[in-house]
C-alpha cells in the first residue's frame, strides 16, 4: 500500500520537473544565454530566485533550460541501453549456445566502474553529447541485459513457453509474444535505474570536464562552472545540483515503489 | 570428501575469472582502438608532423595487423608491462604507483567510514521493520544515493572550509608534508565518498539482517531464552556477514568511480586525477593501463570475497 503511494510520488515529482523544463519559456522572463555583466553574481532573491551566475545570467533560467539536455541525455540513454540490454539479455537467457559467451562478456563488462569506463570510452570517442550518450549505453546496457537473462532463463522453462514451441511458434514470435512481455516489469524497474545512474553519470563526465562542452548548459556543467565560486556565489553550484537530486530521487523513487509492487515477495526488504 | 568439493569449485571459479580477465583485457585493447582515425596522429595533435606520427606508429604497433597488435599486447601484459606513458615518458605502472597513496588511502578510509555508519544503522533499521527509525533511515539512503558526490563534496567544502574554516580543501601534496597533515586533508575527501557509499551498505546491511532474523535458527535461540543483543551479534550477524561481504565487494567498483571524482574536487594527486589529465591529454597508454588495473583489482578482489564465502559457508558449496 505505501509502496504504491512512492511510485506515485516519484512520478509526480518526475513530471513536474519535466514539465517545468519543458514549458522553460513561459516559466521565467529571462533568457539561458543573454550575458548582463551589471547584474553578475547577484545573490538570490526575488528578482533573481537562483540568483545570477558571473556573466550575470539568471540561474534559475539557465537551471530550467539545462535540465532540457541532462534529462533528454538520461532517456536517450535508457532508451539505447534497454534496446541492447533487453536484445542481449534474450538471446543468452533462450539460446543456451550463445548463454556461455554473453554472460563472460557481460561479467566483463560489469568490472569496469561506471564512470572509468565512460570515461576510457570517451576518450576515444572524443567528448560530445552524443558521445556522452554512446557510452553511458554501452557502461548501462550491461546491468539490463543480467536482469533480462536470468528472468528469459525463468520463463523459457515456463509450460506456456513450452506449449507455444510445441505448436510450431518460432523462436522469434516466442521471445517476443511470450518472453518479452513477461520482462516488461523487471525492464522497467531497471530502466527507472539507469536513468537516475546515467544523470548522475553525465553530470559527473560534465563536472570532470570531459562529458558535454561546457559551453552547454547542463545541470553537471553548471556545478562544474560554480565550482570556482565556492567563496563566493555557493549558489551557482547549489541550485543545479538540487535539480539533479530532485530528478533522480523520483527516478529511484518510481523504481524502488514499482519493484516493491511488482514483486511482493520483496516487499519487506530493500 | 568436503574438501574436493571446495578445491573443484576453487578450480572451476577460477577458469571463470581467467575467462572473465581475458575479456576485460580484450575490450582495453579494443576500447583505444574504437577511436575515428588515427590514435597516433589524435595523440600527438594537430602540430605533429607526418613523420613524427610514423614513428608513434612504429613504436606502438599500429602499423602491424590487428591479431599481431593483439598477441602482442598480451605478451607485454604477461611480463608485467602496461607500456609507456606518451606524456609523462615512463612506465605507466610507475606513473600509477607513484600516484597510489592517496587513492589507496582515500578509498580505506570511505569503507571504514560506509562501514562505521552503515552496519549499526542497517542493524537497527532491520531489528525494528515498519517502525519510524526504520522508515526515516530508508528515506534517508534514498535521499543519500540521489546525490552527486561531487556536488556532496563541493558542499561540504563551502561549509567546512569556506563558511566555518574547520578543514582544509585543498594542498594534500604540499612538499615536505607529514602522513597527519595528508590525513587531515584526506578528512573531507574520505567523508563525501563514505557518505555517499554509506547509503548503498546500510541498505544491503538491513536486507541481510532481515533475511536471517527470519530464519529458524535465529527463532530457535531466542526461543532458548537468550539475550536479544546475543541472538543479534553471535547468531544473527555471523550469517548476515556473507550477504554484506559481498556487497563490500561490490561497492568498490562504485568506490572507485566515485574516488575518481571526489579527487577531482579535492585536488587530491592520485590515480583518477592522473586519469583524468591523461583523457585531456589522449594519452591512451596510461588510460589503457589505469583501466585494466583497476578492473583486475575488482575481479580479484571479489574472486577472493567469493573464495571466502565459500569456505566460511558450507551451503553455498552445492
Amino acid at each position: 500500500m505505501r509502496r504504491r503511494h512512492l511510485v506515485w510520488i516519484g512520478l509526480v515529482l518526475l513530471i513536474a520537473v519535466t514539465l517545468a523544463v519543458a514549458c522553460a519559456p513561459w516559466l521565467t522572463p529571462y533568457s539561458p544565454s543573454r550575458l548582463s555583466i551589471a547584474n553578475r553574481l547577484q545573490p538570490p532573491s526575488g528578482r533573481w530566485w537562483f540568483g545570477t551566475d558571473d556573466f550575470g545570467r539568471d540561474v534559475f533560467t539557465r537551471v530550467l533550460y539545462g535540465g532540457r539536455v541532462s534529462l533528454l541525455v538520461g532517456a536517450s540513454v535508457v532508451a539505447m541501453a534497454t534496446g541492447l540490454g533487453v536484445g542481449l539479455g534474450l538471446l543468452a537467457g533462450y539460446i543456451r549456445r550463445l548463454d556461455a559467451p554473453i554472460a563472460r562478456l557481460l561479467d566483463a563488462m560489469m568490472a569496469f566502474p561506471d564512470i572509468l569506463l565512460a570515461i576510457a570510452l570517451l576518450a576515444a570517442l572524443g567528448a560530445s553529447a552524443g558521445n556522452v550518450v554512446a557510452a553511458l549505453t554501452i557502461v548501462y546496457a550491461p546491468r539490463l541485459a543480467r536482469v533480462v537473462r536470468v528472468a528469459t532463463m525463468i520463463i523459457r522453462e515456463l509450460p506456456y513457453v513450452e506449449a507455444a514451441r510445441a505448436i510450431g511458434a518460432t523462436t522469434p514470435r516466442i521471445l517476443l509474444k511470450h518472453v518479452l512481455r513477461n520482462l516488461v516489469s523487471p525492464i522497467l524497474v531497471q530502466g527507472s535505474f539507469i536513468f537516475a545512474h546515467a544523470m548522475l553519470a553525465e553530470a559527473g563526465l560534465s563536472f570532470l570536464g570531459i562529458g558535454i562542452s561546457p559551453e552547454v548548459a547542463t545541470w553537471g556543467t553548471m556545478i562544474s562552472a560554480g565550482k570556482g565560486y565556492l567563496d563566493r556565489a555557493p549558489w551557482l553550484m547549489l541550485f543545479p545540483g538540487m535539480a539533479i537530486i530532485l530528478a533522480v530521487l523520483s527516478l529511484q523513487l518510481i523504481g524502488d515503489g514499482l519493484r516493491d509492487v511488482l514483486d511482493p515477495r520483496l516487499g519487506k526488504e530493500v | 570428501m568436503a574438501d574436493i568439493t571446495l578445491l573443484h569449485l576453487a578450480v572451476r571459479r577460477l577458469v571463470g575469472m581467467a575467462a572473465v580477465m581475458l575479456i576485460v583485457v580484450s575490450i582495453v585493447f579494443i576500447i583505444v582502438r574504437i577511436a575515428p582515425g588515427d590514435p597516433a596522429a589524435v595523440m600527438l595533435g594537430p602540430e605533429a608532423t607526418g613523420a613524427d606520427v610514423a614513428a608513434l606508429r612504429t613504436a606502438w604497433g599500429l602499423d602491424r595487423p590487428l591479431a599481431v597488435q593483439y598477441l602482442a599486447y598480451l605478451g607485454q601484459l604477461a611480463r608485467g608491462d602496461l607500456g609507456r606513458s606518451i606524456f609523462l615518458d615512463r612506465p605507466v605502472l610507475t606513473a600509477l604507483q607513484e600516484r597510489a597513496e592517496p587513492t589507496l588511502l582515500l578509498s580505506l578510509i570511505a569503507i571504514a567510514i560506509a562501514l562505521a555508519i552503515a552496519l549499526p544503522t542497517g542493524i537497527a533499521a532491520a531489528l525494528q521493520p515498519g517502525s519510524a527509525f526504520d522508515q526515516t533511515v530508508m528515506a534517508l539512503c534514498m535521499g543519500a544515493a540521489s546525490l552527486p558526490t561531487f556536488w556532496l563534496g563541493l558542499v561540504l567544502i563551502e561549509l567546512f572550509a569556506v563558511r566555518w574554516g574547520l578543514l582544509p580543501a585543498s594542498g594534500y601534496d604540499a612538499p615536505g608534508a607529514s602522513i597527519l597533515y595528508r590525513l587531515e586533508h584526506l578528512i573531507l575527501p574520505a567523508t563525501t565518498l563514505g557518505l555517499a557509499s554509506a547509503a548503498l551498505v546500510t541498505r544491503y546491511t538491513r536486507a541481510g539482517m532481515l533475511d536471517v532474523l527470519r530464519e529458524d535458527y535465529v527463532r530457535t535461540a531466542r526461543a532458548k531464552g537468550l539475550g536479544e543483543r546475543r541472538v543479534v551479534l553471535r547468531h544473527a550477524l555471523t550469517t548476515a556477514a556473507l550477504p554484506i561481504l559481498t556487497v563490500v565487494g561490490l561497492t568498490i567498483a562504485a568506490l572507485v568511480s566515485g574516488a575518481v571524482v571526489t579527487e577531482t574536487v579535492f585536488g587530491l594527486p592520485g590515480v583518477g586525477s592522473l586519469v583524468i589529465s591523461a583523457v585531456l591529454r589522449r594519452d591512451y597508454p596510461l588510460i589503457q593501463g589505469a583501466l585494466l588495473v583497476v578492473a583486475m583489482l575488482y575481479v580479484l578482489i571479489n574472486f577472493a570475497i567469493d573464495m571466502l564465502c565459500l569456505v566460511l559457508d558450507p551451503r553455498l558449496r552445492t
